[in-house]
């Protein structure tokens, strides 16, 4: 018995009862349900196997959709316990979990597979690519983001949730102050997750320059792929960094070393800097692919080219830079001094001035143009006065010294959510919209879309405008009540309202993929937008392996002269194409990894180590498999009568 | 269209609500130069953030109105434009021209902020050590020999210098109606200046998130004339009972208290990790002996 008390929720409270109850019946539901419609085969073969760059975007996205479901959950929650003074919803450890979930889930299993599964359907896309440069690599990034976003969903219901905050800061989430095993799932479960990401940086990057089409040169990428480009850079500049510092933290807690101890030279502040040297280009990780989003359909949707390419490219490359030597602004009150304070200042401010060019850019798109209000751009529309707000916010947070009095504040929260919601958020809605035909071959409703719309970008002001305010009346961040003393009360409450009109908003956004998968027309062709690059010049949903031809490219939006100049984007003859076989290994072995890690955070080294040898036994594995397994060949027959079918049923 | 007019109708209403003075926020009620300052920049940033709103805000509305689908002929093709060096320079130089503005008003209000206040230099600064506990503040006086917990009288019109430190997490000491924040951590002593040049009440807390009780850490602040500061130090000396380090292990272990009144400070058998900031200091050998004392402490905790 001794043995599984470990696993016992340390805070246990109905709510969390009853999601172990309810989490036990959904997984006994999809079991059912597989068996009944047997399904476990087609499971298997067509998606857990796959290697399909355009499936495990798919998944990617599907996951994320969940975790944004999680999210909001836990959103709403807080929402109602700060909705009026000395509230007793949720008790301070309940709160401090929520929040911290909130945070993680938000950025890590929300944003982050949003992004990968947006960067994995059309990355390869736009450049005419036929996957990616390795693509048993990518099933393995995901598999190990899954099983990351798994292992730290099953914390609440199994041994306890993380409390520290999504930053875990020590020396608060040391042992010693959070003696649960919550901060060690946080541990784990970013670590896996970003290892699978760090996997995404090296694949996408190697793609993007070795992968591109004939005559498809860096300068005329478009503005998406420059995104990603230079989003992967970030990637793999940052990730191994969080990595060390999560190995770092988890010894610490696990096996007693000092790294951000107080006392015997441990630095707690270390990994304050360390986790912001990282955290700080993780959210633009985050905005600049929304920035290549929003260039694509602000450009689609006013009829017009991209307004200033060249400094659009030249922007995006200053941010990543920038983004790199900004980290301390996050810890103004540290009280490291004048200059040091400073330096950091002026970097800071400094990435407003790339940034205020995007605006520019992209307003000058719209003058001249011929605008259309479809949902996809709509949610960028929504984008720029919104942003603007946190973008202005967060110069006014970079100095330093008026810092002191935003710090730890919900002016603080008012600003992040101010540029991470119609930053990147608006940004991932407004792409799976405007893809979505691509994916699957039929469009969403657009009048269920615009209500879902209005609904979000209205109720999103009314949510985050007062926290500005409470902010400047004291009201610190992450504090689970206030007294009615202090006059937060009117606005918290106007604030909690606002909340249950964006969860409204998004509810009708899951409604209307429900809807539209049921009754939207299937017979939408491949250009549904009449848009400009690549990826729309091939059949939707796209055949398994992209391009029947490979496409010669010869200006940045190819696809649009293609239709308009009359370029021939096809000159090639149809010849046999090699494909990479499914693998059931990146699974299996990420399975034995969420196991290694599930003993790690419970302390049963055994199991720890089997698992290890289990994970390189796989590895070990594919360098002997390698030899034999050379992939598949579709033959030109096939590639005719599927193109013909494909083309034949559009047009 | 309709949000982005009640959005900027809803800026325009804050604004003024900010600045005016019915009920005025915390952070711009200042009751000392310090929080005077950060006020005064606060309040031109946000005139200065208004503007740049409006312009961009004006320009965006006038291009969806002007250039929409539905108000032009049906063959209108939009033109294919690259870009413009002379339109892209203008708007990267005025970005710069604000940021490099207030990267001067920035250095210059931290350079205020970080000192002891105009003015005052030739005073003697009142020095007071507030450290954090979970979940409370110690307030030694080392100069009047006594401590008090989660209240603090100042007198006005005389420089205070905080130093801050933590026997756990980091910490965030903040009155907001004097100056900014700043953290109190386990292993460095910072230095807060800040100065209150009228009398009144005041609220301060931990700002910084530091576990299940961090709600509560909130503490009074008194800021009374030179002689009523005098009369107060007195009468806590009558009053109090000596703090004994028994007493003081007893009080670090309660999760809240009250306010509190002693005789003597911790200081003296707990000394603040002045120092030992960094590890440069380490090689100093007294320093060493600091901190062993320190973990000592921690240990007795």
């Amino acid at each position: 018995m001794e043995f599984f008390e470990r696993f016992a929720v340390p805070h246990p409270s109905f709510a969390i009862y009853a999601s172990m109850v309810g989490i036990a019946l959904t997984s006994l539901a999809i079991v059912v349900g597989l068996t009944y419609f047997k399904k476990w085969g087609y499971l298997w073969r067509e998606w857990i196997t796959t290697v399909d760059h355009k499936r495990i975007g798919i998944m990617y996205i599907l996951a994320a959709l969940i975790m944004l479901l999680r999210g909001l959950v836990d959103a709403v929650m807080l929402r109602a316990q700060l909705a009026i003074p000395d509230n007793t919803i949720l008790d301070s450890q309940h709160y401090n979990e929520v929040f911290s979930a909130h945070g993680v889930i938000m950025i890590m299993f929300m944003a982050m597979p949003f992004l990968f599964g947006l960067m994995n359907i059309v990355t390869p896309l736009q450049i005419g690519a036929r996957d990616v440069a390795f693509p048993r690599l990518n099933a393995i990034s995901f598999w190990l983001f899954f099983m990351g976003a798994m292992l730290f969903n099953i914390a609440f219901v199994v041994g306890g949730a993380p409390d520290a905050g999504w930053t875990s800061y020590f020396p608060l989430a040391s042992e010693e102050f959070s003696p649960s095993v919550g901060t060690n799932y946080y541990m784990m479960s970013l670590q896996l997750s970003g290892l699978g990401t760090l996997m995404t940086g090296i694949n996408f990057l190697t793609t993007i320059f070795r992968m591109r089409a004939p005559g498809l040169k860096l300068m005329q990428l478009p503005m998406f792929t420059w995104a990603m480009l230079v989003t992967n850079v970030l990637i793999i500049a940052v990730f191994p960094l969080f990595a060390v510092a999560l190995a770092f933290g988890a010894m610490d807690r696990m096996f007693g070393t000092q790294f951000f101890t107080i006392g015997n030279g441990g630095m707690d502040m270390m990994w304050a800097n360390l986790f912001w040297v990282w955290g700080h280009p993780e959210v633009y990780i985050l905005i600049l692919p929304a920035f290549g989003i929003y260039s694509e359909i602000i450009s689609t949707f006013a009829r017009r080219n991209l307004y200033g390419y060249k400094s659009m490219v030249a922007s995006m490359v200053a941010i990543t830079i920038l983004s790199l030597v900004v980290w301390a602004h996050h810890f103004y009150t540290m009280g490291q001094g004048v200059l040091a304070n400073s330096i950091f200042s002026i970097a800071t401010m400094a990435i407003a001035v790339p940034t205020g060019i995007k605006i520019f850019n992209w307003l000058a798109t719209l003058r001249k143009g011929k605008i259309e209000f479809t949902t996809p751009m709509l949610w960028s529309l929504a984008f720029i006065p919104t942003f603007l707000i946190g973008g202005v916010t967060g110069v006014m947070l970079a100095m330093a010294s008026a810092d002191f009095q935003y710090h730890n504040t919900m002016f603080l929260v008012a600003h992040f959510h101010y540029t991470i919601i119609p930053g990147v958020v608006y940004a991932f809605i407004a792409g799976l919209i405007y893809w979505w035909p691509k994916m699957f071959g039929f469009m969403l409703n657009e009048k269920i879309g615009k209500v879902s719309f209005w609904l979000v970008a209205i109720f999103f002001n009314v949510t985050f405008f007062p926290m500005f305010i409470t902010g400047l009346d004291g009201q610190a961040r992450r504090m689970y009540t206030y007294s009615e003393e202090t006059g937060f009360g009117p606005l918290n409450l106007i604030a909690s309202i606002g909340a249950i009109g964006l969860a409204l908003g998004f509810i009708v956004l899951a409604y209307n993929i429900y809807w539209s998968t049921r009754y939207m027309p299937r017979n939408i062709g491949s250009d549904p937008w009449n848009a400009r690059s690549l990826e729309w010049s091939i059949p939707s949903p796209v055949p398994v392996y992209n391009f029947a031809t490979l496409p010669h490219v010869k200006s940045s939006q190819a696809f649009w002269d293609a239709k308009t100049k009359g370029h021939n984007l096809f000159p090639d003859k149809v010849e046999e194409i090699h494909m990479p076989n499914n693998s059931g290994v990146p699974f299996i072995m990420c399975v034995i990894f969420f196991i290694g890690a599930f003993s790690l955070i419970f302390d049963m080294i055994p199991l720890a180590i089997a698992s290890l040898i289990g994970v390189f036994a796989c590895m070990a594995y594919r360098s002997f498999e390698a030899n034999h397994d050379h992939g598949y060949h579709i033959h030109v027959k096939e590639i005719e009568e599927t193109e013909e079918r494909l083309r034949g049923a559009n047009k | 269209m309709k949000m982005k007019w009640t959005l900027l109708a809803l800026i325009f209403a804050v604004a003024t609500a900010l600045t005016g003075c019915e009920n005025p926020l915390a952070v711009f009620d200042p009751k000392g130069p310090q929080a005077a300052t950060l006020s005064d920049t606060i309040i031109l940033t946000i005139w200065i953030m208004l503007a740049i709103c409006v312009v961009v805000t004006v320009a965006f509305i006038y291009m969806l109105v002007k250039y929409r689908a539905s108000k032009q002929s049906k063959d209108y093709e939009p033109p294919h434009i690259e870009g413009s060096a002379v339109v892209e320079t203008i708007w990267t130089a005025i970005p710069i021209i604000i940021v490099a503005f207030l990267s001067i008003v920035t250095v210059v209000s931290l350079k205020d902020v970080e000192a002891t206040p105009k003015g005052y230099e030739n005073k003697e600064p009142l020095v007071i050590y507030a450290s954090s506990s979970n979940w409370k503040w110690h307030f030694s006086y080392p100069e009047e020999n006594i401590e008090t917990v989660n209240y603090v009288y100042v007198p006005t019109d005389r420089p205070l210098e905080f130093k801050l430190y933590s026997y756990g997490p980091i910490s965030s000491f903040w009155i907001p109606q004097l100056g900014g924040q700043k953290y109190a951590m386990a292993d460095m002593v910072t230095t807060l200046h800040l100065l209150a040049d009228e009398p009144g009440e005041m609220w301060g807390r931990n700002s910084n998130f530091s576990g299940k009780g961090s709600a509560h850490q909130l503490f009074d602040v008194q800021a009374v004339s030179p002689a009523e500061f005098e009369e107060w130090v007195e009468e806590a000396k009558a009053k109090s009972e000596p703090l004994t380090e028994e007493k003081f292990d007893e009080l670090l272990k309660t999760e809240h208290v009250g306010r509190q009144t002693f005789i003597g400070t911790h200081l003296e058998f707990s000394p603040a990790p002045e120092g030992s900031h960094n590890m440069d200091d380490m090689e100093n050998k007294e320093d060493m002996e600091d901190m062993e004392d320190m973990n000592h402490d921690m240990d007795h905790k």
